[in-house]
């Protein structure tokens, strides 16, 4: 299931692999790459994680680069802190980013303040890896979106990739960054979405969104799993004469505005697509940038279509379809925007 | 080290301190380790920081000063412990924010710590965006980031953890008030410093006061130490107005935990001042407590004990105190003439490059 086509295109030799293969890749690299490079986190050594992104690490590199830690986030986080004041790079695990709240003083209140509150002399090079996301029947506490919360932090970086490609590239980048960075992994992508990745050695820059897919009627932004329902809508608006510009912001922070904005100011209308609460989030920033740098271009209302205000993703698949903006939800609304 | 909890009579055996019952010293020879220039060095260090601690408080009544916490009263402790890893030459530091004579000894200068206290640019741990000497002073091996309590604990057992892995013997010193050991995250540094070994040594400053919380409201057990036990590493309870007491456990503990792991030191400690500027202790502490507590005061009680055993002489110590008041009145008034953080520098250091 795993090592399946290997493909070469123009000079590079490609093989489809799936987002925890790339995951798992990039950690394996940076970790050969750099000795100050270690993994701690719940369940991370021989069971190789939950969703098996450190599988046979423990073995490759011992038990002493990949810690099996106590069930106590805290201070996994603090402990990561600590390292990286050493100097090491520590990328703790959050096993769901549901269990993040435990630990969040270390990493809001202390790692994201660390540099500036050392006036530059302490850096915190560390990637804060957590499993996001619902979709998966995983409930008010397994499959929480929580990019907000970082997103709205000074001195964190958030990373939210969504094809393997960018995950390997970006996670890369992000080992080697000296700021705390915490890495989003869309937990439903981590099986259901394959693409193509390098075999040769990459990365990609933290900051810089892509475009997807090119288009002219109108803009959607999005990123994680949501960014595959929208390319699944457009795809159905083509049919319809609509040529939607899909937006993969890859990085929430820092945010590629001048990616956003020119592509506002083509096409005259903008979406954007998040499974996060829709009050005070990622879009709601989004749309507060459009009306203050694209006003005089937008053609149309920003609209935003979001998880609704329920404290999370419920249980049941009746509830869990209701609040997850799927590729028809997506559809109809960027319908109406275009024939706006 | 027993890996039982001890007295400070106790803690000091073997040694050549010796005490009499009324506390005070008889003509002894030096502790393992130091030459009476190392006392006399401490002395002054210590004269120093508490005639500063005095003037910043004043400093917080003239409205030059926005916030301070002082050390007065911990200073036996907290310099006890910092002449120990000073000695050892490979220890680092994740003081916390009563500790202002630990930083201040740690080589400070006086203009320094009035830079910080007045929140001037040359303020050598934040550059004046932190509360006072609160941020990093690398140069001296001290880290500490916040004023959440009890945050420094796993931070510095993560520190342990990445000197261990870069190959190095350092020794993590972490302090801490009474107050917590109440946090989780107390709990969770313990519990992981000791299945891994860390040569991590915590520091708790027993003031008996969580800002106003007393420990029997606080917590069941007497003593802090005594919940060593329970993470499987040695505690001991140390007279914490006693500098040598304080050097010598501390001298130990640093020999145990590089070889064996963590250690938990409970220094009993005073509180001579209110929490913080902010505070008035008058309305939860009994009447004349304090005054109690400061007929042990930690500096007199050293200088005294210089003076019995003929280190120093009065007009010695009347030389020292002199020069501290002067450094004192000079620091003053450099910091206050300096200049604060421009406003361009808002925005720098959110990042590392």
């Amino acid at each position: 299931m795993t090592q399946s086509t290997a493909l070469k295109v123009k000079g590079s030799i490609l093989a489809v692999k799936s987002v925890i293969e790339a995951v798992r890749e990039a950690i394996t690299e940076e970790m050969s790459r750099d000795s100050k490079v270690f993994v701690m986190g719940e369940d991370v050594g021989v069971r190789g994680g939950v969703f098996l992104a450190t599988q046979g690490l423990s073995e490759e590199f011992g038990n002493n680069r990949i810690i099996d830690a106590p069930l106590a986030e805290a201070s996994i986080m603090g402990i990561a802190l600590g390292a990286a004041f050493r100097g090491m790079r520590p990328i703790p695990e959050v096993q769901f980013s549901d269990f993040v709240w435990p630990s969040i003083n270390q990493l809001i209140g202390e790692a994201a303040r660390t540099c500036y509150g050392t006036n530059g002399a302490v850096q915190v090079p560390m990637v804060i890896r957590m499993p996001y996301g619902g979709g998966i029947r995983g409930g008010l506490f397994h499959s929480q979106n929580v990019e907000t919360h970082f997103f709205h932090t000074p001195g964190l970086k958030v990373i939210a990739p969504g094809t393997p490609y960018d995950a390997k590239g970006l996670l890369k980048s992000a080992i080697r960054d000296n700021n705390p960075v915490v890495f989003l992994e869309h937990k439903k992508t981590y099986r259901l979405v394959r693409g193509e990745v390098p075999e040769e050695e990459y990365t990609l820059p933290i900051g810089k969104a892509d475009i997807k897919r090119l288009g002219s009627s109108v803009t959607v932004v999005s990123y994680g799993l949501t960014l595959h329902y929208c390319l699944e809508a457009a795809e159905e608006l083509a049919g319809e004469g609509i040529d939607v510009e899909v937006v993969d912001l890859r990085t929430l922070t820092p945010l590629d505005t001048e990616t956003i904005i020119q592509s506002v100011k083509k096409t005259g209308k903008l979406a954007v697509v998040h499974e996060d609460n829709i009050t005070g989030g990622v879009g709601a920033e989004i749309a507060a940038l459009a009306a203050d740098q694209a006003f005089e271009y937008l053609d149309g209302p920003v609209v935003r279509i979001c998880g609704p205000d329920v404290p999370t993703m419920p249980f049941a698949q009746t509830l869990e379809d209701a609040y997850m903006p799927t590729a028809d939800k997506i559809a109809a609304g960027l319908r109406n925007l275009a024939v706006y | 080290m027993p890996r039982n909890r001890t007295t400070s009579a106790q803690a000091s055996k073997g040694t050549t301190q010796e005490s009499r019952a009324n506390g005070t010293r008889t003509k002894s020879p030096l502790p393992k380790g130091l030459k009476t220039s190392d006392l006399v060095d401490y002395y002054t260090r210590m004269v120093q920081a508490r005639s500063l601690d005095e003037r910043i408080w004043a400093l917080n009544r003239q409205g030059k000063v926005p916030i301070a916490a002082s050390s007065q009263g911990h200073e036996a402790a907290e310099l006890g412990s910092l002449l120990a890893a000073e000695k050892d030459g490979d220890c680092f530091l994740f003081p916390y924010y009563r500790d202002l004579a630990l930083k201040v000894a740690a080589g400070l200068t006086p203009v320094q710590t009035m830079m910080s206290f007045m929140g001037k640019a040359g303020d050598p741990y934040s550059g004046g965006r932190q509360f006072p000497l609160q941020g990093a002073d690398l140069p001296h091996n001290i880290i500490q980031i916040s004023n959440v309590v009890a945050a420094g604990l796993t931070q510095s057992v993560g520190y342990a953890l990445g000197c261990r892995m870069a190959g190095e013997q350092t020794v993590v010193l972490v302090y801490f008030g009474d107050g917590a050991t109440s946090q989780g995250e107390t709990h969770e540094a313990m519990n992981f410093a000791s299945i891994h070994k860390l040569p991590v040594i915590f520091i708790c400053e027993n003031n008996r006061y969580a800002i106003s919380t007393p420990q029997s409201t606080q917590m069941v057990v007497e003593e802090v130490a005594s919940r060593a036990a329970g993470y499987g590493f040695p505690g001991f309870t140390v007279d914490g107005m006693d500098l040598i007491s304080c050097y010598e456990a501390t001298r130990e503990a640093i020999t145990h935990a590089r070889a064996q792991g963590p250690v938990l030191l409970e220094m009993m400690v005073e509180r001579f001042m209110s929490h913080t500027t902010d505070d008035d202790d008058r309305r939860y502490r009994p009447e004349g407590e304090v005054e109690k507590a400061r007929q042990r005061d930690p500096v007199s009680t050293f200088g005294q004990t210089l003076l019995d055993q003929g280190i120093l002489t009065q007009s010695k110590i009347d030389e020292i105190s002199a020069e501290a008041l002067k450094a004192t009145d000079e620091a003053t008034d450099i910091a206050d003439a300096s200049n604060p953080p421009d406003e361009s520098v808002l925005h720098d250091s959110v990042y590392s490059p």
